[in-house]
């Protein structure tokens, strides 16, 4: 994972759950390709398009609420999501996100400071976001250092491996 | 330390914990199922341990597409069968166990006191025996099938203390929906939601199990509700050995993050209206909502005592014509107690469904799909957009009285309005 990364945003409410994500009549596909083809196809038909290039995702309260299907951010990694970022998270899909990878940060305000199309950058070791549209900056929590260093790895399994090689 | 706290401890091999505080937990069970146990033996191949920590602490259960309903849910249920087989894991074969919260209960797998992490998220439904359960990723799952270990951060909890008998008809799952419509879907992110007060003292295994079944509804970490003679009564003969359950309550000095109360003496069936759980109201203010269909099932309220509910309302009526009603008992324990109780004749008669033990229609991904612009009233647990089929489909929420009463009107009825 990089530190510091810049995309467009595309933004969504509070409560996204993660039917809408990824509904559970997909949840037979293996293939991370083949998932991605429909996230978010629940609330938003064009989202696979727009995600393509390469999009931090802006949501609200409660992000990725519902099932505990890993296949949720899983298809929104591999559709281009480079970041989710929101006011708050389920705590199953945060923790999902970050074991596969996907990186996701916590920021109260963040909602109402961004809109579809604005340009983001994120500095994930800084704990900074900056809105580059319109210059409006946050400053977050970092993450825990084991919790960087399982995103710095790619996700728990190369952690993992990582560590017990250690041993 | 209230329950939650002393449970966490204890598997972080400490003398007391505090909430926001990271502990690194030794894990008691870990259960897979045929949609997320796929993925986590992907990962577990990855990770290069050849065995699970402890073959005795990981269940596989098949109940999601079961039985198989297409090529590519059989190839996933082979990959379970073949993982369980090839590591000497506990599994349930389609037709032998049913949907994985009843099954883990029912067969012992659940133990007072215990952590239990499932790749579910409603594997909180376990707290209802006063073990900390929460559900996990498949990634996840992978690690504590090679660690047995698993991080957490100890959640602030929120008391629930409810007092109150229930009217007619009005259950602990009418309870769980005015609970999360007053709190909202996110009002326990993060924390534990622990049930209390004479109303949960009085309350059955079966409603237990629905009310912290829905705790993640609001975002609860885990529900837990302390563990008493109705526990030990469920659970004995089922589970190796009875902790002593004293040690499970939560200290008089225990602290919470806030007290929450609840009286359901004046309570009205409740109905979560689409398209979030917290959208809740008294089924008298529901209004005019004609169903398509009508399901009594799932890991909130398919056990036995749902059934026999239901079957109380609807026997020797019929399922009113244009409604279809499919009941799903939960375990292959529940279809047989129910089967030798004469319910599913109940129901055949009325005109409904009676299909294998299984999820079915509750996610969506097997039996029981609806069509765009198609209602069904289910005793299941969420109503999200695109649930239960068709992104133009509605879901209403509700318990198995108001489900069964409205199968045999065609609209969402008060179960108390149905003529004898």
């Amino acid at each position: 994972m990089d530190s510091k990364i810049k995309a467009k945003a595309v933004v969504f409410g509070n409560n996204i759950d993660t039917d809408v994500i990824l509904p559970g009549k997909y949840l037979i596909l293996v293939d991370p390709y083949d998932l991605a083809k429909h996230a978010l196809e629940g609330l938003d038909t064009q989202f696979v398009e727009k995600a393509k290039q390469g999009v931090i995702l802006i949501g609200g309260k409660n992000f990725g609420c519902g099932s505990s299907r890993e296949q949720a951010p899983l298809a929104l990694k591999y559709s281009g999501v480079k970041c989710v970022i929101a006011e708050s998270f389920a705590r199953i899909f945060f923790r999902n996100a970050i074991n596969i990878g996907l990186p996701v940060i916590e920021c109260k305000g963040i909602s109402s400071a961004v809109k579809n199309g604005d340009e983001l950058a994120v500095d994930f070791e800084a704990g900074r976001i900056e809105n580059v549209s319109n210059g409006k900056k946050f400053q977050v929590e970092k993450l825990p250092p084991f919790i960087l260093e399982i995103l710095a790895d790619g996700g728990l399994i190369e952690n993992l491996r990582r560590r017990m090689n250690k041993k | 330390m209230n329950i939650t706290e002393k449970i966490l401890a204890k598997a972080a091999g400490k003398k007391t914990v505090h909430p926001g505080e990271i502990v690194d937990a030794n894990v008691d069970m870990v259960m897979v199922h045929d949609l997320t146990g796929p993925l986590a033996v992907e990962a577990f191949k990855k990770i290069g341990t050849p065995k699970v920590w402890d073959n005795k602490k990981v269940v596989v259960i098949l109940d999601h597409q079961v039985p198989a309903e297409s090529v590519k849910a059989a190839e996933l249920h082979k990959t379970m069968r073949n993982f369980a087989k090839t590591q000497n894991l506990t599994f349930y074969e389609v037709g032998r166990g049913g949907i994985c919260h009843q099954v883990m209960p029912e067969n012992g797998h659940v133990t007072p006191g215990n952590v239990i992490v499932g790749a579910d998220s409603h594997t909180c439904t376990y707290g209802a025996f006063g073990a900390f359960a929460t559900g996990i990723g498949s990634t996840e799952a992978a690690a504590v099938m090679a660690t047995g270990k698993i991080w957490f951060k100890v959640p602030p909890t929120i008391k629930v203390n409810v007092k109150g008998k229930f009217q007619k008809y009005v259950t602990p799952k009418d309870l769980i929906l005015n609970i999360i419509g007053n709190l909202s879907v996110d009002g326990a992110i993060y924390r534990a939601a622990e049930f209390t007060g004479p109303t949960i003292k009085a309350m059955s295994i079966a409603g237990r199990m629905t009310l912290c079944n829905m705790a993640v509804e609001m975002g609860a970490k885990n529900g837990i509700i302390a563990p008493d003679e109705t526990t030990a009564e469920f659970l004995a003969g089922r589970v190796k050995k009875m902790p002593n359950l004293e040690t499970l309550q939560s200290d008089k000095d225990a602290e919470y993050e806030r007290t929450v109360e609840f009286d359901v003496s004046k309570m009205e069936p409740q109905v979560a209206c689409p398209s979030s759980v917290d959208n809740v109201k008294p089924v008298s203010e529901v209004g005019d909502v004609p169903v398509d269909q009508a399901f009594i099932g799932s890991c909130t309220n398919g056990r036995l005592e749902d059934l026999q509910l239901a079957a109380k309302v609807m026997k020797g009526k019929k399922v009113k014509e244009g409604v279809r009603a499919l009941v799903i008992p939960a375990s292959q324990e529940v279809w047989k107690q129910a089967d030798e109780a004469g319910l599913l004749k109940i129901f055949t008669d009325a005109g409904a469904i009676v299909c294998g033990s299984a999820c079915g229609p509750c996610l969506g991904g097997h039996i029981g799909l609806l069509a765009a612009g198609e209602t069904c009233v289910a005793t299941s647990n969420r109503n999200f957009i695109g649930r239960m089929g068709s992104t133009q489909a509605n879901v209403y929420l509700a318990s198995p009285a108001t489900v069964a009463a409205s199968a045999l009107t065609g609209k969402i009825t008060n179960p108390r309005e149905v003529k004898a």
